[in-house]
């Protein structure tokens, strides 16, 4: 955001010269603010898995982190479940889902939706990169 | 002349990008990854009705999710199969090798609350002070802590969670800290 706004900064530092013009250049770098910000958009800690999804012909799963951690802390899915901690890592298909393993230790009809309902996980859109999603992630080289 | 409008400008653009972060928790058809065009969309529950719930926070998931365990607004399952052992280890660790920031303190406790040994150890961190050779750029990376916090755990942006413990006034002796202190 702040490289957003940097440019009008800058802009302002060497030409401003009349009221109505620094107005100008007021508005635009609320308009770049704004508009960076309306750019960001997943909740933070959304994970997107499309490691088979989109080959297969089906929308790429949206796991929402932040809604299982409220249910489940972590240890049960990264240490009973077995999930790596690294979006991707884990060899998941739907046949593991069906035997009971992943996400089907639960995902059974018994303690949550079964695996015929597919659209409530295979949510999202087409062309979508695995990996973790949220407007505060860091920026940096990370590998999210 | 200049020098005013300058700052001007700069309080102004600051502060419309203040006015636009307090939009948060996007409805899932308008959040960029969920195909508006699933129906089933609709069965899914917002970030914003159970996120709003809990205790704020001024980043991430705008959620302090260890107030909101300690305090019992969300009561998550420890386990799924009764045989599993349940360890939260009350042990905080002191880091020193921080250049000229805050030493860093890591607190097992909420670690452990939410976490079992084995997430961290030893694959992420080796169980003996000093033996982990952490740094800022690993983190950015992904690594070390950075596994977690910014991607799920609070983001990097927070430096002072971590560099909490200023220089001037510690006295002991960093690693691993005795409850007598």
């Amino acid at each position: 955001m702040i490289q957003g706004i940097m440019p009008s900064t800058m802009k302002a530092r060497n030409s401003i010269k009349g009221s109505g013009r620094r107005l100008l250049l007021i508005s635009l770098a609320g308009l770049c603010a704004t508009g960076f910000s309306a750019g960001v958009s997943a909740e933070y800690a959304d994970v997107v898995l499309n490691r088979l999804s989109d080959k297969n012909d089906v929308r790429p799963v949206i796991f929402p982190h932040w809604f299982h951690r409220i249910r489940f802390r972590c240890k049960v899915c990264h240490n009973e479940l077995g999930f790596e901690m690294r979006a991707g890592a884990n060899e998941i298909t739907m046949g593991k889902i069906i035997d009971g393993q992943y996400c089907g230790l639960c995902h059974n009809d018994e303690i949550a939706w079964g695996v015929d309902n597919c659209s409530l996980c295979h949510s999202g859109k087409h062309g979508l990169k695995t990996g973790i999603r949220g407007s505060n992630q860091t920026g940096g080289p990370g590998r999210w | 002349m200049k020098f005013k409008s300058r700052h001007l400008l700069f309080i102004v653009a600051v502060w419309s990008a203040l006015q636009a972060q307090e939009v948060i928790w996007k409805s899932l058809s308008e959040d960029g990854l969920h195909d508006p065009e699933n129906p089933a969309i609709e069965l899914l529950q917002q970030p914003a009705e159970a996120l709003s719930q809990l205790p704020p926070d001024t980043v991430g998931n705008r959620v302090l999710w260890n107030r909101a365990l300690r305090e019992q607004y969300i009561q998550p399952r420890t386990n799924i199969y009764p045989e599993t052992k349940i360890e939260v280890i009350d042990m905080d660790i002191i880091m020193e090798k921080t250049g000229e920031l805050p030493l860093v303190l890591f607190p097992h406790r909420p670690h452990t609350e939410w976490l079992d040994c084995t997430n961290c150890h030893d694959k992420i961190f080796v169980r003996k002070v000093d033996a982990n050779p952490v740094n800022m750029f690993a983190i950015l990376s992904g690594q070390y802590c950075g596994q977690c916090h910014g991607a799920v755990a609070f983001p990097l942006t927070e430096c002072n969670r971590c560099h909490s413990v200023p220089r001037s006034t510690f006295t002991g002796k960093p690693g691993v800290q005795s409850r007598a202190n």
